[in-house]
This record gives structure tokens, C-alpha cells and sequence, in this order.
């Protein structure tokens, strides 16, 4: 049964969204030629991290067959958190982050348990992170910890952070996920949940683990965009909700079946958030990002059924 | 007799969002003693309209079963708000041009979900997030050149009160018991039903899913445009996160209502339950002299906890 619900090799999914990431990164280089420096690069995908933690917490959601729609606020929150608490506190601020990872295992437990709707507990949950976040910080201030500016102003040799960084995040997915005998029985709970139970695994403990891993995710998301900005605001984080989702379907991931790639959400978080410096280049307003990122989901999507409808 | 009054429960979901709205009503009043009592439940009618008003799409969307619902409905309420205003520029001559424009926003909306959703195959979750966002960012750069204001008389109408009662809520009311009628009696809402139910078995017994579903999400595309033009008027103009409540608030009136979230089965009248209590709530911790963010975290919880406890498991999407 097993056997089943392994995956079709996953390189032409992750290939065709790498081949794009290419494309865009050579566009972005001709028009720019300083962005191919160590530091242009470095500029340019500064806010690839947070992108990058947020693909990889949407797509644990979706190897379940869930979605989150509460994921943006949650990083607005654990912004909020860490630029009050966490500097202030510190000892109280990681026992919130961990509360709040547990909030996120619970919510796992709790969708699994009622048979509930993902995508309507994950919104009333989004209403509760935006809230705390307002109690926390009513309005924009604080201050990040100098340890957490100092760790994102790292410049490692060679390589720059955001780019080291992504690929390890990558990598760590790509061998827990694909490569351990555990990771594929997490996928089998979207992809063959009846199979997953039958070979006698917990399909609860299953997409707890799930949910856990993108709290996790999610509040080192939070951590990066704190190091980044500095500063707390309770609705800083919003867009990565559609971003996210984004970045896991560009990147080869699918809705249901639990078909995803840690490798092609890292591409999508990078093609998501290049979009908007290839905007700017191009001297077209920012307004227009939310259009772009939501239409570049809406084409892939598009083309994926196209392929389907011609291989018919 | 105890059987029976379960049985009547049973087939009325609805009761339990008035029940509830009645309760939070009754500790509003001893907590004000029963000073202004009555007007406190006149503007909650007013703003729990512009709720059962999406409601009332998203209702049709989830009973057309399982996977179906529609996010966009912020997005569509901003643009369709912000053209609308854009047109009737604070005049009386706009009025027509302005709501002719902004339902029409709302109709291409529906189009555009129905092409995502029926031609490319794009499950609707995903195909109406998308589209959502293409709306709102086209609302973000129109504002940048429109701080129109509404037409006097469609602020008058949208202000209007008949014996104390929103004039808006008693016509929506009337909107409502119309959709109710059509639910139980048309072919159109027979089939979103029986599609809500099985899609395949309506789809063999000759129903037309396809146009069924299409009219559903126009619907709702129309709906969402009606309320962001109703609102936007009521505000004194459009604003870019007027519609960023509707996204929750449009799924929990019907849930809380007693429609069934699994579909095939909607309770029109709890959204009007459902969408008072939802107001209540928050005036009765406005009452209290509690902040915007515990407002937002009750809110949340309430929801998922209604959900939670909601009688029997049911299928997920």
C-alpha cells in the first residue's frame, strides 16, 4: 500500500519553476548589472528568508491537504512578539514562540480530531493571531534583539546569507521530507490517508507533526522579517499568506494528494519575491505586485490544467 | 414531546445563532440598564445587513458542496466600492452610471472565478484567493487617483430608518426570505442543493451542474459588489481594507447560521442570526471598554469554537 502513494520523480516539477527562477534572475542581472555582485544579491533577496520560512510552513499545511490562511498574520504576531517581549524578556518572549508552536500542533490536532475545515479554522485563527498581535503592540515600534539584527547582518564568505540559507532550508526539507521513511508517511496523510492508517501509523500524531513543523517555520518567518525591519507592526506580515501558497504551487506543489517539494517552495518563495524587484526595474507601481504574484498563481495553475487536459 | 422539540431543533439550525444573539442582547441590556436598549439592536441590524449580504452569496457557494467557496468577495467589495464612488463623485447624476458600473464590476468578477474555477480547473479556494487579490490591487491603484464620495441619495437610502428599523435591513430581510423561497422551491436552488449532496448523482440525474455552479458564483460576485457600494455609501466613501473583515465574517454568518459547511444543505435565516450576534459581540465589548485586539481574538475563537462544538463530524474539504 505504501508503494502507492510514493511520488513520480520529482525533477521535471521542480525543473520547469528553476528554469523561470533563472530566467527572472537573468532579466533582473541585465538590467542591473551591480545586482550581480555579492552585495547586489544580498540586497536582493534580503527578504528572501522570511519568504522562504513562510513557503516551507504553508507547505507542510498542504502536504496534509490543508491549507492556512492564518500564516501571514501568525508572522505579523511573532514579529510583534519578538520586537517587544523577546528584547524586553527575553525569558518570556521563547516561552510565547513556544506556545505558540504549540497553538499551531494544537490546531493540527483540532482540525484532525472534529473533521473540520482547514481553510475556516485556520481564518478564525488568523482573526486571534492579529488580535494578540494588537495587544502586544497597538501600534508600530519596539525593537528587534541586537542578537537577531546581528544574525541577519551576517556576511558569510562566498556565499550571501539569504542565498546560504535558502538552500539549506532546501536541503534540511528535502531530506526530512523526501528521504526519511517518516517523511513519506507525512505526505501519505494528504496523499492516502487510508493507507498511512492502515500500515499503522497515527494520522493524528501525522498532521500534528505537521502543524508543528510549520509553527516552527512560521515563527522563524516572524524571527527573520524582526531581524530584517527591526521594528515590530501587527500587519506587517499579511502578504506572506498569499505568498506562500504561491510559492508551494509555483514551485510544483499540489493541492491535494500531498504532492509537494521543499526545493520548488524555496524557487517559488524566491520567483514570489523577485516579482517585486522585477517590477521596480521595469518602472512599474508596487500597486500592481498583489495583481502580478496573484496572477502568476492563476497562469501556472492555468497551464498545469492545460497539460492535463492535453495529455487526456 | 422532548423527541419532538429535538427533532424541530434539528431541522432548524438557525435557532441557536438567535438564541445566542439574544443572550448577548439581554447581558448588552443589564449592563446598560436598558438604556438604549433598543438602539443598540438598530445598529446592529444596520451593520449585520452588510453581512447577511455576502453571507448570502457565500451561503449559495458552500451549499454547492464540498471545495467550493469564495475568497474574493474583498476584493470585489473594494473595486466595485471604490468605481462606484469614482463615478458618482458625490452628485446624484452619478448615482445610476455608479451602481450600473459597480454591480457590472461585480458580474465580471463572478466571470472571471467562474472562468478560473469551470475552463482552467483551478480549485475555487485557490482560484478565488488569486483573484481576490488581482481585485484589491486594482482597487489599490485606482485610489490613487479617487477620493470620491457617494451620491447623496443612495446615502440617504443606505441611512434610512422605517419605525426605528435600517430601512437596508428590511430590504435585505425581503432578500433573503427571496433566496430561502428560491432554495427550497426553484429548480436553480434544488440543484445547488442535490449538486451539494453528490455532484456526480445530481450530474447523472440530468442536472445542469456546470450552469448551476456558474450562477452561484456570479451571484456571489454580484452580492460582494452590492455590499461594498452599500458600504462604501454608508462610510462616506471606499476605503482599501473596508472588505478585510468580510473574508471571515462572510464564512462564519453562514457557519454560525447552520448551514452546513460541508454543503448540500443552507439556512438562510441564521444568517441574519448569525451575523446580529457576530455584532453584538462586538458592541457588547465595546461596552466593556475592551481594545481592538480582544475584540479580534474573541471573535476569532468564537468562530472556531461554534465550529468545533457544531453537532456531528462532517466532511472536510
Amino acid at each position: 500500500m505504501l508503494a502507492e502513494i510514493r511520488l513520480p520523480p520529482a525533477s521535471p516539477r521542480v525543473l520547469l519553476p528553476a528554469a523561470a527562477l533563472a530566467a527572472m534572475l537573468v532579466l533582473i542581472f541585465a538590467m542591473e548589472p551591480r545586482a550581480m555582485s555579492y552585495f547586489g544579491l544580498t540586497l536582493l533577496l534580503n527578504f528572501a528568508l522570511p519568504a522562504v520560512f513562510a513557503a516551507t510552513a504553508q507547505m507542510a499545511v498542504i502536504a496534509a491537504g490543508d491549507i492556512d490562511l492564518g500564516l501571514g498574520p501568525f508572522i505579523s504576531l511573532v514579529n510583534c512578539l519578538a520586537a517587544t517581549w523577546l528584547t524586553t524578556r527575553p525569558a518570556a518572549g521563547i516561552v510565547a514562540l513556544a506556545l505558540l508552536v504549540a497553538a499551531y500542533a494544537a490546531i493540527g490536532a483540532l482540525i484532525h480530531l472534529r473533521r473540520l475545515p482547514s481553510i475556516v479554522v485556520t481564518l478564525g485563527a488568523s482573526f486571534v493571531w492579529l488580535g494578540l498581535a494588537l495587544l502586544v503592540l497597538p501600534t508600530p515600534g519596539g525593537s528587534a534583539p541586537a542578537w537577531l539584527t546581528t544574525l541577519l547582518a551576517v556576511h558569510p564568505p562566498g556565499v550571501p546569507l539569504p542565498v546560504l540559507v535558502s538552500i539549506l532550508v532546501g536541503l534540511i526539507g528535502w531530506l526530512l521530507l523526501m528521504r526519511t521513511s517518516y517523511g513519506t508517511v507525512l505526505r501519505g496523510i494528504g496523499g492516502n490517508p487510508r493507507a498511512v492508517a492502515r500500515a499503522g501509523w497515527s494520522l493524528l500524531g501525522g498532521r500534528v507533526a505537521l502543524y508543528a513543523a510549520a509553527g516552527i517555520l512560521g515563527v522563524l518567518a516572524g524571527l527573520a522579517l524582526t531581524g530584517l525591519n527591526t521594528a515590530g507592526d501587527a500587519t506587517v506580515g499579511t502578504q506572506y499568506t498569499l505568498v506562500s501558497i504561491a510559492a508551494v504551487i509555483v514551485g510544483g506543489g499540489e493541492f491535494v494528494g500531498g504532492i509537494v517539494s521543499p526545493a520548488g517552495a524555496v524557487i517559488g518563495a524566491w520567483i514570489m519575491l523577485l516579482t517585486g524587484s522585477l517590477l521596480s526595474f521595469l518602472d512599474i507601481s508596487t500597486d500592481w505586485q498583489l495583481s502580478v504574484q496573484g496572477g502568476i498563481l492563476i497562469l501556472v495553475l492555468g497551464l498545469r490544467a492545460l497539460e492535463q487536459w492535453r495529455a487526456a | 414531546m422532548r423527541e419532538r422539540i429535538a427533532t424541530a431543533l434539528e431541522s432548524r439550525p438557525w435557532i441557536w445563532s438567535f438564541a445566542a444573539a439574544l443572550l448577548v442582547w439581554i447581558a448588552i441590556a443589564a449592563s446598560v440598564a436598558g438604556h438604549g436598549a433598543m438602539a443598540t439592536i438598530a445598529v446592529a441590524l444596520q451593520f449585520a445587513t452588510f453581512f447577511a449580504i455576502v453571507g448570502i452569496g457565500q451561503m449559495l457557494v458552500i451549499a454547492a458542496g464540498p471545495g467550493n467557496i469564495d475568497l474574493s468577495i474583498p476584493g470585489v467589495m473594494t473595486i466595485a466600492g471604490y468605481l462606484a464612488m469614482g463615478l458618482m463623485a458625490g452628485a446624484n447624476s452619478g448615482l445610476v452610471p455608479g451602481l450600473l458600473v459597480g454591480l457590472g464590476v461585480g458580474f465580471a468578477a463572478g466571470v472571471f472565478n467562474i472562468v478560473l474555477i469551470d475552463a482552467l480547473r483551478i480549485p475555487p479556494m485557490i482560484g478565488t484567493l488569486a483573484s481576490g487579490f488581482v481585485f484589491q490591487s486594482m482597487a489599490i491603484a485606482y485610489s490613487r487617483h479617487s477620493h470620491a464620495k457617494p451620491a447623496p441619495l443612495l446615502v440617504d437610502f443606505v441611512s434610512a430608518r422605517l419605525l426605528g428599523i435600517p430601512l437596508i435591513a428590511l430590504v435585505f430581510m425581503a432578500l433573503t426570505v427571496l433566496a430561502a423561497f428560491l432554495l427550497r422551491r426553484s429548480l436553480f436552488g434544488r440543484s445547488v442543493l442535490a449538486i451539494g449532496q453528490n455532484r456526480e448523482a445530481a450530474r447523472l440525474a440530468g442536472l445542469a451542474v456546470r450552469p448551476t455552479l456558474a450562477l452561484v458564483y456570479l451571484a456571489s460576485g454580484i452580492l460582494a459588489a452590492l455590499a461594498g457600494i452599500l458600504l462604501s455609501a454608508y462610510s462616506g466613501g471606499a476605503a482599501l481594507n473596508m472588505g478585510e473583515d468580510y473574508l471571515l465574517m462572510s464564512i462564519a454568518v453562514v457557519v454560525l447560521g447552520g448551514t452546513s459547511i460541508a454543503g448540500g444543505q443552507a439556512s438562510p435565516a441564521g444568517l441574519w442570526g448569525a451575523a446580529i450576534l457576530l455584532d453584538l459581540v462586538v458592541t457588547m465589548l465595546n461596552v466593556l471598554g475592551v481594545g481592538a485586539g480582544l475584540r479580534f481574538v474573541v471573535t476569532g475563537i468564537i468562530i472556531i469554537g461554534v465550529l468545533a462544538l457544531a453537532r456531528g463530524p462532517e466532511a472536510r474539504y
